[in-house]
């Protein structure tokens, strides 16, 4: 393990916090998706980890379909990454059926796609990414939301890569909605430099939010 | 005699969030705390509770569930559910569960209007 991996790896709180992180933010976009969809959106427990580029084509290649579509969005700031919004690619028109509206035909819908895609990434991404950013404290530059297709290991792949090293920071959370055949993950991918910086954001949210008393009971 | 809050969450920083808030608008009360529902489970078995403030989404039994399986144990158990999800639905379904619905991050203003309410229900303001 270098020092950069050393330095990176988070305390168990740290990890605690990072999960309550990503949770808030998918929590939100999750609402925003709510309100464009008119059905709940169900969530699972956030995962958060840190693993290879290999070990993330992997995980995601578990229970999923092997033809994938995303929209993806570079951050960039305090931290840098991608954060990503995938599904089976066979659900992409159902995705956008559901937001666009069932009364669209076949041929109007197919023509919306990509176009609704990118809007539809851009909201959740940018619900989940700001509410992350906001309670860091810290400013995220996001690029425009790009659709791209192919399988797990194509969209980890996508360039510029954002890990010089073979560690990435992989979090991911299910979705699905209750009444229609989607569901989907949310994905962040970080560097190590980037895990570094985070580790120290993180402890300053832990101060900020938890204070100075991990005692476990006062009764 | 002191009342208890059972404070349930999976997230060890969710529950000293909370502890902070529930220590600046009700220092008298007395607090337990678990990391999942069968701790939590046996928590109020062992020591009992007044108020309980759950979350909503952890692995295994969700705070939904837990409430209901509280409330055989103690019926008149006061409980908030706690979710960063504020989804109408998961509103509803806490509320028709009988339990207060707190949004994630709780602010010590939303616990300690909860609270109070709590505290005048049962006559001890």
């Amino acid at each position: 393990m270098s020092a950069t991996e050393a330095s990176a790896r988070l305390t168990e709180l740290e990890h605690d916090a990072l999960t309550e992180l990503v949770n808030l933010g998918v929590s939100n976009a999750a609402l925003g998706l709510r309100e464009m969809v008119q059905e709940e959106v169900l969530l699972s427990v956030p995962n958060v980890s840190v693993v290879t580029r290999e070990d993330a084509v992997t995980i995601l290649r578990q229970g999923s379909a092997s033809r994938l579509v995303a929209v993806h969005q570079r951050f960039e700031g305090a931290i840098n990454g991608r954060a990503l919004l995938i599904f089976p690619e066979a659900q992409s028109l159902e995705l956008v059926r559901a937001v666009v509206g069932s009364e669209l035909s076949l041929e109007d819908i197919m023509e919306l796609e990509q176009e609704a895609l990118a809007e539809t990434g851009n909201i959740l991404l940018n619900a989940c990414l700001g509410t992350i950013a906001n309670s860091l404290q810290r400013n995220l530059k996001i690029s425009l939301p790009e659709v791209v297709h192919g399988d797990g290991r194509d969209l980890f792949s996508l360039a510029p890569q954002p890990w010089s090293s073979n560690g990435v920071l992989f979090i991911y959370i299910n979705f699905a909605f209750e009444f229609r055949n989607v569901r989907g993950y949310l994905a962040m991918l970080l560097d190590l430099p980037s895990l570094v910086a985070l580790k120290e954001l993180l402890a300053e949210y832990i101060l900020r939010v938890g204070g100075t008393s991990p005692s476990s009971s006062h009764a | 005699m002191t009342l208890k809050v059972l404070i349930v969450d999976d997230s060890k920083l969710a529950r000293m969030a909370i502890i902070k808030a529930l220590d600046s608008v009700h220092p008298e009360l007395a607090w337990l705390e678990a990391s999942d529902a069968d701790t939590a489970l046996a928590v109020l078995q062992k020591d009992g509770a007044d108020i309980a403030l759950l979350d909503f989404n952890m692995p295994g039994k969700d705070g939904l569930a837990l409430a209901a399986e509280m409330r055989k144990l103690v019926p008149q158990i006061r409980v908030a559910v706690i979710s960063a999800n504020r989804q109408a639905e998961v509103v509803a379904r806490a509320r028709a569960t009988g339990a207060s619905f707190l949004p994630k991050p709780v602010t010590a203003q939303a616990l300690g209007e909860f609270l109070d309410d709590a505290l005048a229900q049962r006559g001890t303001p």
